[in-house]
């Protein structure tokens, strides 16, 4: 199974339009949105029916035994994450801080303090005849969505049948944890640009990031036409840096109208359709070429 | 007064909205608090540039002293030390710091050594004191600067715009922690209003008085703004949507700085949001 990824630094380029008119052309049987801090896609794959769903724990988080507590606090001493406080002797944890490191249990010299599971999120799988769709939610203030995303990666690829040949994955804004966690082996990576100044630099940083993976990559222009001397640019710094330039995409308020009625841009005949369809003919090349 | 300026779905407005809330004040800070992608600076361009590196401590282990008793490596949570050919090895980017394998391994073999995961800074920009911080490519989290960041700009009494990460999580959150008030910009999309109703969350969590700016608004439909409505929640103001605005914005130009009518419109909102503070 091929994996293709889509990505773009900068949120609000065009990330999950791309990938929804995409998973429609390809009629892919296999897809994923790795955004688990801010999830869309299912907004547009409303026609699957209702998803499995299942709990995500991230690590056991402490929690401190009031009645055992002697309230030396070597715990609030030792933990790194601020994420102990103390009100009038009594030592207590602050959920959203605590990282699960474990600290605070392994030193408590009365063992007051106790290591329970924290619901982090939720998994979802929809499935219509051969089609997966897996995504997620991580759960508000969380901090595990590396942890998620890969999990979100092992469900569509455990759920998909093993003949599948294409997989889309739908990926998150930004260069952190949840950005690493879904570059990991996928084949190769579509940066969604916006020729915008803070889209340039945002996509410079995404490209060195991806970099690091070593994955193949290239890079196409949405809403290409409301700075055409900033499309330029990106063009010129495909072309020093030896990435493929995919295409571009024009600024349509159709793809607003479509995705508004739950559709993908794609479904309605309109100048981004057009464009969206070259660069899906363009990428599938690219990501069968070895 | 602290004000954060969050959204939940990227690119609906989060900087241009913070950028010129700074910038028509009299007297402010803007901090931008996307470490990971920011932005602030390529509108602000800041003279006077103060920089500080960001480290965290991670382990290093002395091989001499070392037994092998992988006692750090059966701890360590995160995964992020792994017993190979009978010694700890040590996976930099996936440590947390929380120092546990130093405080536990028995031969004392294990200190601690300071890596950079990015920079905070400090400029001028006219009336505005910018801070921002960056992240290194590959680091996997920007809590660290973002503490840093807020430890830099402590010293700051006045009005203070802070420009938020997108999503709910950790990041946003922390980002909001200290805000007096929370500004959620949202964009007239299937997209923008299921992302504002998770910020929505996230500001009745932290029991942060807060408002919604409608970006990008066309004529017609705004299920953004019926959210709101259906929600009884206070619209601070809306901007239209404008080519000559995105043309301007797109090349990094301070709007408010350039368009009178702009100018007017984020004087507005400032002081609609410092009355919704003091109400």
């Amino acid at each position: 199974m091929k994996q293709l990824l889509i990505l773009s630094g900068k949120g609000g380029t065009g990330k999950t339009t791309i990938a929804s008119a995409f998973i429609k052309l390809a009629n892919a049987q296999a897809f994923a949105d790795c955004d688990v801090d801010a999830p869309n896609l299912h907004l547009i794959m409303n026609r699957m029916g209702e998803p499995r769903r299942s709990d995500y724990y991230g690590l056991d988080k402490a929690r401190i035994n009031e009645d055992q507590c002697i309230g030396c606090g070597i715990c609030k001493q030792n933990c790194r994450f601020d994420a102990i406080s103390e009100k009038y002797g009594v030592y207590e944890i602050d959920s959203f801080g605590c990282e699960g490191c474990s600290v605070c249990e392994a030193l408590c010299p009365v063992k007051a303090v106790e290591m329970v599971p924290a619901l982090a999120g939720e998994l979802m799988l929809y499935k219509k005849a051969e089609a997966v769709f897996s995504t997620a939610q991580l759960k508000m203030g969380s901090g595990t969505s590396g942890m998620l995303v890969t999990r979100v990666k092992n469900q569509m690829k455990d759920a998909a049948n093993p003949r599948t040949e294409l997989a889309i994955i739908d990926g998150s804004p930004g260069i952190g944890c949840p950005v690493i966690a879904s570059l990991s082996g996928v084949d190769m990576v579509l940066i969604v640009a916006e020729p915008s100044l803070s889209g340039i630099s945002d996509m410079e940083r995404i490209v060195k990031t991806a970099r690091q993976f070593g994955v193949k990559m290239a890079i196409c222009v949405n809403k290409y036409d409301t700075n055409l001397n900033n499309t330029r640019k990106i063009e010129d710094y495909c072309g020093k840096e030896s990435i493929v330039f995919a295409g571009t995409v024009p600024f349509d308020e159709n793809a607003g109208k479509a995705i508004n009625r739950g559709f993908s841009v794609v479904d309605i005949p309109c100048p981004a359709q057009q464009a969206v369809e070259k660069l899906f003919f363009t990428t599938m090349e690219l990501l069968k070429d070895k | 007064m602290k004000i954060a300026v969050l959204s939940g779905k990227g690119g609906t407005g989060k900087t241009l909205v913070s950028v010129n809330l700074a910038a028509v004040a009299s007297n402010a800070a803007y901090i931008d608090c996307d470490v990971e992608e920011p932005n602030g600076y390529l509108f602000f361009k800041p003279q006077g540039i103060k920089t500080l590196e960001v480290t965290v401590p991670v382990p290093q282990i002395d091989g001499l002293l070392c037994n092998g008793c992988r006692l750090c490596v059966d701890f360590c949570k995160f995964n992020a030390l792994a017993f190979i050919k009978d010694k700890p090895v040590l996976f930099p980017e996936i440590c947390h710091s929380c120092g546990g394998c130093v405080i536990l391994c028995p031969q004392k073999a294990i200190s601690e050594r300071p890596k950079k995961v990015g920079v905070v800074s400090e400029g001028i920009s006219g009336n505005v004191r910018v801070y921002g911080g960056i992240m290194e490519t590959g680091a996997s989290s920007g809590v660290p600067i973002l503490r840093e960041l807020f430890r830099q700009s402590k010293k700051e009494e006045g009005l203070s715009v802070i420009d938020c990460p997108p999503g709910s999580s950790c990041m946003a959150m922390e980002s909001i922690k200290d805000a007096d008030y929370c500004v959620l910009v949202a964009e007239p999309t299937l997209f923008g209003t299921h992302n504002l109703n998770m910020v929505h969350e996230l500001v009745k969590v932290f029991k942060k008085p807060f408002g919604v700016v409608l970006n990008k608004c066309v004529p017609g439909e705004n299920p953004s703004e019926e959210f709101c409505l259906e929600h009884n929640i206070t619209v601070l103001g809306k901007i239209l949507f404008d080519h000559k605005l995105g043309e301007l914005n797109s090349n990094a130009y301070i709007i408010a700085d350039e368009l009178s009518e702009y100018r007017e419109l984020f004087v507005d909102l400032l002081h609609r949001i410092e009355g919704e503070v003091k109400a």
